[in-house]
């Protein structure tokens, strides 16, 4: 098996969850990573009281691009902000579960660093 | 029915070659990007640092004259590998992008006018594409690209279209680095030059990889890279016709190209001096020149046809995948460049997965966007040949593709 390609990526990849577009997002917010073929992902929002009640991704990019986005979406959904603030960089790739290589580290962040912005207006993470 | 395949022995001289990538003999395909080096190339710029290194042009003590010798000789080695006919036609630069940029600025802003024409075609590398936007914009003039047809052959009625009088430079590459599309330079040149028509080539993928004779081709300007022919990174080549450099005003500016100096004012020395300011990179001329010695030994008509070998045969192989598609002409007219996508696989995936079977190919938009979305794609994944590469390896990467495509697809 591979090592970044594993059966779980390749699940969220195939099977990729919370994937479309909310009719009516608290936030919606779209990037792209030049430095995979200018692949592009949104992410869409819902906000109640502090929560996030609801979120979907959606775009085209690379297996580890948009498993990581499915990932981040089955994290978050449900989650407090505050809660979220302090994921550090380190713990979202833990959650991946793979050590991307160093060329697909981007990829595997576009996601959450969208999160990132969008929620908190930055996308830079916490040490 | 196949070819007799003609095999160039080689592996052995190159040490990254020997290393293992994953546990995987390496097996190195992104030559298109650059090219690994021969002990010759190692032991040249080596040795130059541990006898003779000194800068050139000025010294009157033995080092001086040593690296001045080595460094006029790897002039003379480009000379005689694009058949100039004097080496003050061959001017050393930084790169292939940088010989460009010389021309854009030096030769363009002091020639090109409002509603000149500077013709380009499809399939060029942003390095010969964007000097040429900025020219443009500068001086009011304006870009128009001869077109390519289905399988990636430049489409020679376009000549028909735009060649004009308006036309001031037409600037084509030899060969596509992501097509592998060998151009008729010397019909197009011809031409051109009918119209008045000045005609740069861009050589970085052909020099490397077939005869290139500047005279018979007939070009006013060529450019090309020693990282892509076995030499060092930060070397790169400028022909230009003695003509034009002596009318030419410098590009860069301050030691070493004038000939007389006062607070206010200078004279410029002869080409090409005149257009290497500054201490050139002389190690890596020194290198560059081992690189050619290297090839010329080999030949680059078997340098050539041992990749055109090679890409047929990959292209053979790579049919028999279900969901592959090759970019590009039939091997007739293609060098040893073969940029596909299988299936949806998105091609950074394919790479990785491939990189973890020990083989390096490219993923992207091989640095000329335009091409690759005029092709309907958003990126393509490329496997680029060169006289090291093996039969054997093509057999390996069709069996790494197949294990992509099930681990992509299933
Ligand atoms: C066709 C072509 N032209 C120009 C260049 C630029 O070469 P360099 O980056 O060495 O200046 C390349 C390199 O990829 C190329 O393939």
């Amino acid at each position: 098996m591979s090592q970044a390609y594993t059966e779980r990526v390749l699940d969220h990849f195939q099977n990729p969850r919370n994937f479309g577009q909310l009719d009516q997002p608290d936030i919606s917010l779209e990037q792209s990573n030049p430095a995979c073929a200018a692949d592009r992902i949104r992410l869409d929002l819902r906000f109640e009281e502090g929560e996030i009640v609801d979120v979907r991704f959606s775009g085209q990019g690379c297996v580890i691009s948009l498993a990581a986005a499915s990932i981040l979406t089955e994290r978050i959904k449900g989650a407090l902000l505050a809660d979220l603030q302090d994921l550090s960089r380190d713990e979202f790739l833990e959650m991946l579960a793979i050590s991307p290589r160093a060329s697909q580290l981007k990829c595997a962040l576009l996601a959450p660093e969208i999160f990132r912005e969008a929620a908190y207006g930055e996308p830079e993470w916490p040490r | 029915m196949m070819r007799e395949w003609t095999q160039i022995e080689a592996q052995s001289d190159f040490p990254v070659l020997q290393r293992k990538i994953n546990g995987k003999p390496l097996i190195y395909l992104d030559n298109a990007a650059t090219t690994q080096k021969p002990n010759s190339v190692i032991n040249a710029i080596s040795d130059f640092y541990a006898t003779s290194n000194a800068n050139v042009h000025r010294a009157t003590h033995t080092l001086g004259e040593e690296a001045t010798h080595k460094y006029e000789c790897a002039r003379n080695r480009v000379r005689k590998l694009l058949n100039a006919q004097n080496s003050s036609e061959i001017v050393f630069v930084r790169s292939a992008t940088e010989a460009i940029n010389l021309v854009s600025h030096s030769w363009g802003l002091s020639n090109v006018q409002p509603g000149d024409i500077i013709l380009l075609t499809e399939m060029e590398h942003h390095s010969n594409l964007i000097p040429w936007q900025l020219l443009t914009q500068d001086r009011g003039a304006r870009i128009e690209l001869l077109g390519i047809d289905d399988s990636g052959l430049l489409k020679m009625e376009d000549l028909d279209r735009y060649l004009d009088e308006r036309v001031r430079l037409l600037a084509i590459t030899g060969m596509s680095n992501v097509l592998g599309t060998i151009n008729p330079i010397e019909e197009v040149a011809k031409r051109a030059h009918e119209v008045g028509a000045l005609v740069l080539v861009d050589g970085a993928q052909s020099v490397p990889h077939l005869p290139v004779d500047v005279q018979a081709l007939d070009c006013d300007f060529l450019v090309c890279s020693g990282h892509k022919m076995l030499g060092p990174t930060g070397i790169g080549v400028l022909y230009a016709r003695q003509k034009l450099l002596r009318e030419m005003p410098p590009f860069m500016s301050g030691g070493e190209m004038i000939k007389e100096v006062s607070f206010t004012n200078a004279t410029w020395s002869d080409p090409p001096s005149k257009f290497e300011a500054g201490t050139p990179p002389i190690a890596q001329a020194i290198g560059f020149g081992a690189a050619i010695e290297y090839l010329q030994k080999i030949g680059l008509a078997r340098v050539h046809e041992h990749e055109c070998s090679l890409v047929e045969y990959a292209m053979a192989q790579f049919r028999e995948i279900p969901g592959l598609e090759i970019y590009g002409p039939g091997p007739d007219h293609r060098g040893g460049i073969l940029s596909f996508n299988l299936n949806n696989t998105h091609p950074h995936d394919l790479a990785a997965i491939l990189d973890e079977q020990g083989i390096a190919i490219r993923a992207g938009h091989h640095c000329a966007q335009p091409l690759i979305n005029r092709l309907g794609v958003r990126a393509m994944a490329r496997a680029s040949f060169y006289l090291y590469n093996t039969f054997d390896e093509v057999d390996r990467v069709a069996e790494a593709l197949l294990m992509a495509k099930r681990i992509l697809t299933t």
